[in-house]
C-alpha cells in the first residue's frame, strides 16, 4: 500500500487496476521462477465448468469438487462466479490460481466501471479475461494450467454470448454451448445431443445440470450432485435483468430430474 | 547565486488559503443528508456526464467541487486507493474513515508542498444499516478533516447551505422529503432558480453496491416544483 497518501500522479496507467497494483509492485506473481515444481506437487484441481446459450439468457453451471492427483482436495469449492452485473466466470485447472485469477478480473471489471463511469462491453471483457490466461503461461507450462469459461449478454440487446479459453490464452466464442475442465468432453457429447436453439431457462438448466451428472459419470474428478451429503452444482444465470445465482432448491429439483435422465 | 524571498509561514499559508478560497467559491454547491433510504448527495449541475458525485466502493460515495481536473484526479485515487485495499485485503476493510484521511493528508501535502493548493472540496459518504452507522466526511483544501453528522454541505455557499439545511432538518427523513428540503434550501441560498440537479443515493439495503443515481422521474418531483 501507498502509505497513508492516495495513489496520485501522472505515471500511474489509465482504467486498468491491473497495470495500476504493477506500477505500485503489488501485482501477483504468476511465475514460479526457473526451477521445476518437484515430483509429487498437485496443488488441487478444479475440474468440469459449462455454460449454454437459451432464449433470453445464458448458464452456467460448475461442479463443486477440487481433486489433487486422485484425492478429493475439496467437495464444496465454488468454481463459477458473477464477474459484474451482466457476466459470470468460471475457472477449471489449478484451483488456487484460477480463484485469484477470478478475483483480479472482477476487481479490473469494477475499477474500469468506477472509473470510466461505464461497462466494458462483453467482447472487450472476454479480451481482458484471455490477456490475464496469457500472462500465466509460465506458470502454464511449468504444469499449472488455468483455463477460464466465460459468458454474459450484452444489456443493450439481450443476448447471451459464451466464450471459452485456451491455455495460451486463445479466446474463441461459441454458438451453442461451451465447457471448460476435466470432464468436459463428456459434457460436450451430451449437450451436442441435447441442446436445442430456443430453449427455454428451466429446460438450459436442465440440461447443464444433466451434462454435468454426464461428465461426472465418466470422469473420476469431476463431482456430481450429492444428494446425500446435500451438494449441488453452483448455477447461474444472466439475463437482462442482471447476473443471478440459482436458488439451491430450484438446484437441488433440477438434479433429481438429471440423475433420472442420465445413465 | 540568488536568494529566495524569505516569505513568513502565516503569510505563506493565509495567501494560499485565499487563492483556494476564491476558487472554490466560484464553484456551485453540492449538499449531503443522511435519509431513511441511504444517504442522499444532491448537486447543482448543469452538465449531464461531468459528473460531480461518485461511487467508490460498495457503501462509499464521493463528491467534489471546485476545479475539475483536480477533483477529478482526488476521485479516481480514491477509487484506486479503494480497489487496491479491498483487493489485497476484504471487501469489509474499506471504510470512509481510512479514505477520508487518505484525503485529508494528501491535500494538507499538497497545501503545503504544491506548487499550489488543489481548489476544492470534497465529501467523503458512507451508508451504514442504520442511520446512526452512516459516516459523513467532509475535507477542505488544505486538509482539514471534518466528521459531519446528519448533513452537511461543500462549495461556494457551502456555510449558508448547511445553516439552512439545520434550520429545517429535524431527525431523519424519508428520501422524497429530503430532497424537497435540500432543493428548497438550495433555491434560498443562491437566491435564483437552480440550473440542472445532479442526484445520486447510496441505498440502505441491496445489492453489495450500494450507489446509484437517481433518475430524471425522481429528480423531476424537485425540478417542477
Amino acid at each position: 500500500m501507498t502509505g497513508s497518501l492516495l495513489p496520485l500522479g501522472a505515471p500511474l496507467p489509465g482504467a486498468s487496476f491491473t497495470e495500476l497494483i504493477r506500477s505500485l509492485d503489488l501485482a501477483p506473481e504468476w511465475s514460479l521462477g526457473p526451477d521445476a515444481p518437484p515430483s509429487g506437487f498437485h496443488p488441487p484441481d478444479a475440474t468440469t465448468v459449462l455454460a449454454l446459450r437459451y432464449d433470453g439468457g445464458v448458464v452456467m453451471v460448475g461442479d463443486r469438487q477440487a481433486t489433487a492427483g486422485y484425492d478429493i482436495a475439496h467437495r464444496h469449492i465454488q468454481k463459477v462466479f458473477a464477474a459484474d452485473s451482466y457476466s459470470a466466470v468460471a475457472i477449471s485447472g489449478t484451483a488456487g490460481l484460477g480463484v485469484e485469477l477470478i478475483r483480479l478480473f472482477q476487481t479490473e471489471l469494477e475499477h474500469y466501471e468506477k472509473l470510466e463511469g461505464v461497462r466494458l462491453s462483453l467482447e472487450g471483457k472476454a479480451t481482458y479475461l484471455a490477456r490475464m490466461v496469457r500472462s500465466q503461461l509460465p506458470m502454464a507450462l511449468q504444469g499449472f494450467v488455468v483455463v477460464p469459461l466465460f459468458c454474459g449478454i450484452e444489456p443493450e440487446s439481450g443476448t447471451g454470448h459464451v466464450f471459452t479459453f485456451d491455455a495460451i490464452g486463445g479466446r474463441y466464442e461459441e454458438r451453442d454451448f461451451g465447457t471448460a475442465g476435466s470432464g468436459s468432453r463428456e459434457a460436450r457429447a451430451y449437450l451436442r445431443t441435447v441442446y436445442s436453439t430456443g430453449s427455454d431457462r428451466t429446460e438450459a438448466i436442465d440440461h447443464s445440470i444433466a451434462a454435468l451428472v454426464a461428465a461426472a459419470g465418466q470422469d473420476l474428478a469431476t463431482g456430481g450432485p450429492d444428494l446425500r451429503r446435500g451438494i449441488y452444482p453452483n448455477v447461474f444465470t444472466v439475463t437482462t435483468d442482471g447476473v443471478q445465482e440459482v436458488d439451491r432448491a430450484e438446484v437441488a429439483e433440477a438434479a433429481e430430474r438429471a440423475l433420472e435422465v442420465v445413465r | 547565486m540568488t536568494l529566495p524571498f524569505y516569505v513568513a509561514p502565516e503569510q505563506l499559508v493565509k495567501d494560499r488559503a485565499e487563492y483556494a478560497r476564491k476558487g472554490i467559491a466560484r464553484g456551485r454547491s453540492i449538499a449531503a443528508l443522511e435519509v431513511r433510504e441511504g444517504v442522499l448527495l444532491l448537486a447543482e449541475n448543469p452538465s449531464r456526464t461531468l459528473t460531480k458525485t461518485s461511487e467508490i466502493y460498495d457503501r462509499i460515495a464521493f463528491a467534489g467541487v471546485g476545479k475539475y481536473n483536480e477533483f477529478e484526479s482526488l476521485r479516481v485515487a480514491g477509487i484506486r486507493y479503494a480497489d487496491i485495499k479491498g483487493y489485497q485485503y476484504g471487501r469489509r476493510d474499506v471504510t470512509a474513515k481510512s479514505l477520508a484521511s487518505a484525503f485529508s493528508q494528501t491535500l494538507g501535502n499538497i497545501f503545503v508542498q504544491g506548487p499550489k493548493p488543489f481548489e476544492v472540496e470534497v465529501l467523503v459518504a458512507e451508508v451504514g444499516r442504520t442511520v446512526a452507522e452512516d459516516r459523513l466526511f467532509k475535507v477542505t483544501y488544505d486538509g482539514t478533516l471534518y466528521d459531519k453528522r446528519g448533513y452537511t454541505a461543500i462549495g461556494g455557499q457551502a456555510d449558508e447551505l448547511s445553516d439552512r439545511l439545520g434550520e429545517d432538518y429535524e431527525g431523519t427523513l424519508g428520501l422524497a422529503e429530503a430532497l424537497t428540503l435540500t432543493a428548497n434550501a438550495f433555491r434560498e441560498v443562491e437566491g435564483r432558480a437552480i440550473d440542472g440537479w445532479e442526484g445520486a443515493l447510496l441505498a440502505r439495503e441491496g445489492p453489495p453496491r450500494r450507489f446509484r443515481r437517481l433518475t430524471k422521474e425522481e429528480l423531476g418531483e424537485i425540478a417542477n416544483s
